[in-house]
C-alpha cells in the first residue's frame, strides 16, 4: 500500500473504518465528499450535527462520517431522526439514504415528515436501484430499465422525488447529480442553514448493477451522460422535472420557502390554548 | 378473603352519561368512602347508540372478578336498555327507573323497583344533560350503598370544571326524591313516581 | 437496585388517590418515571394511554407525536432516547406486530425505553374491545434473531402505574426495551390508584459515560453487563448500528463478533434472571397444587384458589408480575414438592409451555386455555385444579 498525504476531509471520516464498501465508479463516495466539504464550508457545529441512515449502500454513509451517527432499520431513518430532533431541537439532523430505502419501504415516513415539516435535511442518493441486494426495482427505476426483479424492463410508473417532496410540503427541494460536485456541495451547505424539511436528490451511478444490467457502460460513461443530459433550471416547477430512462435531467434548486416547523407550530398552538401556563418547549433536559 | 361484591349496572342511551354515573359511584366508594370499587364498561360498536351500560362492583375487600354478572342494582334510563338488561337483574335486586323514559313489564315478586322523573327534574334545573346526576342522587338515597357525602365529593370531583354547582343541585334533587320515596313507603303502587310493580 | 437512585420529578407526578383506568394509570406511571417523549399510533384498547399523555405533556414539558404508523412510533422513541429522553410507545396486537422490527433493534442498540401492549383478542384484527393474553410469546420471541427482553404484566390499574415505573427502571438498569403487557380488561377497568409523593418514587437514572470523547466505547459492557450511554450532540461522535458490532459500535461481520455481542445481549437478562423475579406467593408452602398466573388472570385465579380451599384442597397461587424472564428457579424449587401446576391464561397455551419446560415432568402441568373476549370463569380453573389432583 502506498502512503498518501492526509486528505483534507479525513478528520470528518471514520478512517479506522476504511476501506469503505462502495464499488469502483459508485457515486455515493462522491456525494460524501461533497457533504464533508459542505460541512467545512458552512462551519457547521460538528458536535451538534447528527446523521441517520437506513439500510442499503447509501445507508452505510452514517457509518463512515465522524459525527454522532445512527445506522437504523430499512426505511426508518426518518422516524428515528424525528425522535432525535424533537427530543433535542439543538441538533442539526441529517438523514442520508437511498431511493429504495427512503421512498419504497420508507415512503410513508418520508411523506409524513415532509407534511409535518420536521426540521431535518434528507439527502437521497438516487441510483435507480437497490445496490446492496443485487439490483432490484425501486420506485425510481425508470420505465423500461432492467432490474433483477424486472428482467423484462420495468413497466411501473415512478416517483418523481422533487415533485413528491414539494407536494408533501418540503420547504427546500433541490436535485443535482454526482457530476455537479461543486453545485452539490454549495447546495448542501445552503440547505444546512435552512430550517424545516429539506430534500436533496442526487442522481448517482451504480455501475455494478444498474449500468451493467442496462448496458450503459462504466462509471465514466454514466458521468458523461449526467454531464450531457443535465440542464440547470433553478425554480423549475417540480411537476416538470420527472426523469425518463437515460433522458434529460433537470437539476437545480426548485423550492426554497419558509414555513414554521412542527415544533414551531406545536409551541404556537400550545401557547395559544394554554397561555402563560405553557412554557416554550426547547428540548428534554 | 373477599365477599361477593355488590353488582351495579347503570344503563341507558349513549350520551346520557351512564359512564360518568359509574365513575362517580365507583369513585365515591373507593376514594371518598375508602373502600373498593371496580368500574368497567362495554366498548366498541355495541357501546354506542341505543343501549349502553357501565358496571360497578362495590366491596369492602379487594375485588377479584372484574365484571358484573348478575346485577344487584340496575339503573335504567331508556326503554331499550330496560329490554336488554332487565333480564340480568337478580330476582331480589333493585331496579331504578327513569319514570318518563321507561315503562317496565311484569317483574319478579321479590324485586324492588323505584322510579323517578329524572329528565323532568333535570329540565327544571335548566339542563336536561344532568339527568344522570339526578339518577345518581336517587341511586345514593334509595340503595344506601354509599354515603351521600362521598357521592357529593365524587360529583364535584368528576364533572366538568364550572358545572359543579349545577350538578350538585341535580344530585340533591335526586337524593331528596329518593329519601322522600323511602320515608313514604317505598315502591307502594299508589305513590306518585312509582309504578304498580308487584 | 444497588445503584444510586434518584426521585421522581414532582412536575410529572400526580400525587394523590385517583380513580383511573389501567390505561390512564399506565400513562401516569410513565410520567412519574420521567417519560417525556411518546410516539404512538392510535389503536384500541390502548389509545387512552396516548390521549392522556397528549393532554398532560404540554404542561409538564416534553413531546407527544402521533406518528404515521407503529413502525415509525417504535423507532421515533429510539431517536428520542439517544437524544437524552426517556420514551415510550403504546399499542395493541396489530400494532405490536408492526413493532417487532424495532424490538429487535432496541435489543441490538441496547436502547432503554418502554413498549406498552394493551392486549386484545387476536389473531389479526380479532376482538379490538375485548381482552386477550395471546401476545405473550410474541413479546418473548416476536422479533427475528436471538435476544432477551423483560416483560411485565400488571393485573390492575394500580399495578399499571407501579409497573410502568418499574419498567422504566429496569430498562435503564439493563439497557433494553421493557414490555408492559396489559390487556383490555386491565386497561379499561377503573379502580383506585394511589400515586405517592414524588420523593417516594425511586428512579433508576440513565447511566451516562464519564469517558472523554475519543475514549468512549458505546458497547463496552459495564455493571449488569450493560454499556454506558452517551447522548447525541455532546461531542462523542459515536456510531451505533443494527448490524452486529464491536465495542466501538462498528459493524463486524463474523461469528466471533456475533458470539461476543449476542451472547452478552442474551446473558444480560438470563444471568440476572434471579434478580428479575417478581412474584406474589399465596399459600405456596405445603400446597399440593400451585396455580401459576399473570396479568388479569391472576385475579380470577385467586377466586378459584379460594373456592378450592373452601373445599379443603391444598392449593397455592404464584402470581407472576414479571413473566419474561420466567421465574424458573422458583418453579423448579416447587416442582419436586407439588403434585400439579395449573396455569390459566387467555390463550390456548403460551406461557404454560415455559412452565412445562421448567417443571420437566416432575409434576403434572395443566393449562386452562381460553380464547379471550372475557376473563376465565373461576369455576373452570377450579375444575382444572381438582382434575390435576386426581
Amino acid at each position: 500500500m502506498t502512503t498518501t498525504q492526509a486528505h483534507p476531509i479525513e478528520y470528518l471520516l471514520r478512517m479506522d473504518r476504511m476501506p469503505h464498501i462502495w464499488c469502483p465508479g459508485c457515486g455515493i463516495g462522491v456525494t460524501v465528499n461533497c457533504f464533508a466539504r459542505a460541512l467545512q464550508d458552512s462551519k457547521a457545529d460538528l458536535d451538534k450535527t447528527v446523521i441517520v441512515s437506513g439500510i442499503g449502500c447509501t445507508g452505510r454513509v452514517a457509518g463512515y462520517l465522524k459525527l454522532d451517527s445512527f445506522h437504523t432499520t430499512h426505511g426508518r431513518a426518518i422516524p428515528f431522526a424525528t425522535g432525535l430532533k424533537l427530543a433535542n431541537p439543538e441538533l442539526n439532523v441529517v438523514v442520508y439514504s437511498g431511493d429504495g430505502d427512503l421512498t419504497a419501504i420508507g415512503g410513508n415516513h418520508f411523506i409524513h415528515a415532509a407534511r409535518r415539516n420536521i426540521d431535518m435535511l434528507v439527502i437521497c442518493v438516487n441510483n435507480f436501484t437497490y445496490g446492496m441486494t443485487g439490483g432490484q426495482l425501486t420506485p425510481t427505476t425508470p420505465y423500461s430499465a432492467v432490474a433483477s426483479t424486472a428482467p423484462y424492463g420495468s413497466f411501473e410508473k415512478t416517483f418523481s422525488l422533487p415533485f413528491l417532496a414539494d407536494s408533501c410540503g418540503a420547504v427546500y427541494v433541490a436535485r443535482w447529480t454526482t457530476f455537479h460536485v461543486r453545485q452539490l456541495a454549495r447546495c448542501m451547505a445552503e440547505a444546512f442553514t435552512k430550517r424545516g424539511f429539506r430534500f436533496i436528490e442526487i442522481i448517482s451511478p451504480c455501475p455494478t448493477l444498474y449500468q451493467r444490467r442496462n448496458k450503459l457502460g462504466d462509471g465514466l460513461s454514466f458521468m458523461k451522460y449526467l454531464k450531457e443530459s443535465s440542464e440547470c433550471k433553478d425554480g423549475a416547477d417540480t411537476r416538470a422535472v420527472a426523469l425518463d430512462f437515460q433522458g434529460k435531467i433537470i437539476v437545480g434548486k426548485f423550492v426554497d420557502r419558509d414555513q414554521p416547523t412542527w415544533l414551531d407550530d406545536m409551541n404556537r398552538r400550545y401557547r395559544e390554548k394554554l397561555g402563560d401556563k405553557y412554557e416554550e418547549y426547547k428540548g428534554i433536559k | 378473603m373477599s365477599e361477593r361484591p355488590t353488582e351495579i349496572k347503570i344503563s341507558g342511551l349513549g350520551g346520557q352519561g351512564v359512564i360518568l354515573s359509574g365513575i362517580i359511584i365507583g369513585k365515591a366508594h373507593a376514594i371518598f368512602d375508602g373502600r373498593h370499587a371496580t368500574m368497567t364498561q362495554a366498548f366498541g360498536p355495541e357501546a354506542r347508540g341505543s343501549a349502553c351500560s357501565s358496571q360497578v362492583l362495590l366491596s369492602d375487600s379487594r375485588i377479584l372478578y372484574p365484571y358484573v354478572t348478575r346485577p344487584d342494582v340496575l339503573v335504567v334510563m331508556s326503554q331499550e336498555a330496560y329490554t336488554r338488561f332487565s333480564p340480568e337483574l337478580n330476582d331480589d335486586g333493585t331496579l331504578l327507573l327513569e319514570a318518563d323514559l321507561v315503562k317496565p313489564g311484569p317483574l319478579p315478586p321479590r324485586l324492588k323497583a323505584y322510579s323517578i322523573p329524572a329528565t323532568r327534574i333535570a329540565e327544571e334545573l335548566g339542563r336536561k344533560l344532568v339527568l344522570n346526576i339526578v339518577m345518581t342522587g336517587f341511586f345514593t338515597a334509595v340503595t344506601g350503598l354509599i354515603s351521600g357525602e362521598a357521592v357529593r365529593k365524587a360529583v364535584a370531583d368528576s364533572v366538568p370544571p364550572g358545572t359543579e354547582k349545577l350538578n350538585l343541585a341535580a344530585f340533591e334533587k335526586g337524593f331528596a326524591y329518593g329519601k322522600q320515596l323511602l320515608t313514604s313507603g317505598a315502591g307502594a303502587p299508589s305513590l306518585p313516581g312509582t309504578y304498580p310493580l308487584r | 437496585m444497588a445503584d444510586a437512585l434518584i426521585t421522581a420529578d414532582p412536575k410529572g407526578t400526580l400525587t394523590g388517590a385517583h380513580y383511573l383506568d389501567g390505561d390512564h394509570a399506565c400513562c401516569e406511571g410513565a410520567l412519574a418515571a420521567g417519560c417525556r417523549f411518546v410516539a404512538g399510533y392510535p389503536i384500541t384498547p390502548s389509545t387512552e394511554v396516548i390521549e392522556r399523555f397528549a393532554a398532560r405533556i404540554p404542561l409538564i414539558g416534553g413531546v407527544f407525536i402521533q406518528m404515521e404508523d407503529e413502525l415509525a412510533s417504535s423507532i421515533a422513541i429510539y431517536g428520542a432516547v439517544w437524544a437524552g429522553a426517556k420514551a415510550m410507545t403504546v399499542t395493541s396486537g396489530p400494532g405490536f406486530s408492526l413493532m417487532m422490527e424495532h424490538l429487535g433493534l432496541g435489543a441490538m442498540l441496547e436502547t432503554p425505553c418502554v413498549f406498552v401492549n394493551v392486549q386484545r383478542g387476536g389473531p389479526s384484527t380479532g376482538l379490538p374491545t375485548m381482552p386477550g393474553q395471546a401476545d405473550m410469546m410474541q413479546a418473548r420471541w416476536g422479533s427475528h434473531g436471538d435476544y432477551e427482553l423483560i416483560t411485565i404484566s400488571p393485573s390492575s390499574p394500580q399495578e399499571s402505574f407501579d409497573f410502568a415505573i418499574e419498567a422504566f427502571n429496569l430498562s435503564e438498569k439493563y439497557r433494553l426495551p421493557v414490555i408492559l403487557m396489559l390487556d383490555e380488561c386491565v386497561g379499561h377497568m377503573t379502580e383506585k390508584v394511589n400515586i405517592p409523593p414524588a420523593d417516594e418514587i425511586k428512579l433508576y437514572p440513565r447511566r451516562y459515560t464519564a469517558c472523554k470523547p475519543g475514549e468512549y466505547l458505546p458497547f463496552k459492557p459495564g455493571p449488569d453487563m450493560a454499556p454506558e450511554m452517551a447522548r447525541a450532540g455532546q461531542g462523542y461522535r459515536f456510531h451505533i448500528t443494527g448490524l452486529t458490532h464491536d465495542e466501538k459500535g462498528y459493524p463486524v461481520m463474523n461469528h466471533a463478533a456475533q458470539e461476543r455481542l449476542v451472547r452478552r445481549l442474551v446473558d444480560k437478562v438470563r444471568k440476572r434472571a434471579d434478580d428479575l423475579v417478581r412474584v406474589v406467593e399465596d399459600g405456596v408452602e405445603g400446597a399440593e397444587c400451585v396455580v401459576v398466573s399473570y396479568g388479569i388472570t391472576s385475579r380470577v385465579a385467586s377466586l378459584a384458589v379460594q373456592l378450592a380451599r373452601d373445599e379443603g384442597l391444598k392449593v397455592g397461587h404464584l402470581m407472576c408480575k414479571i413473566v419474561w424472564p420466567f421465574p424458573a428457579g422458583k418453579i423448579r424449587a416447587l416442582s419436586g414438592k407439588v403434585k400439579s401446576f395449573v396455569m390459566p391464561e387467555m390463550n390456548y397455551g403460551q406461557v404454560v409451555l415455559e412452565l412445562e419446560r421448567v417443571v420437566c415432568g416432575r409434576a403434572k402441568v395443566a393449562l386452562v386455555g381460553h380464547g379471550g373476549g372475557t376473563v376465565h370463569d373461576p369455576r373452570e380453573i377450579l375444575k382444572a385444579i381438582k382434575e390435576s389432583l386426581l
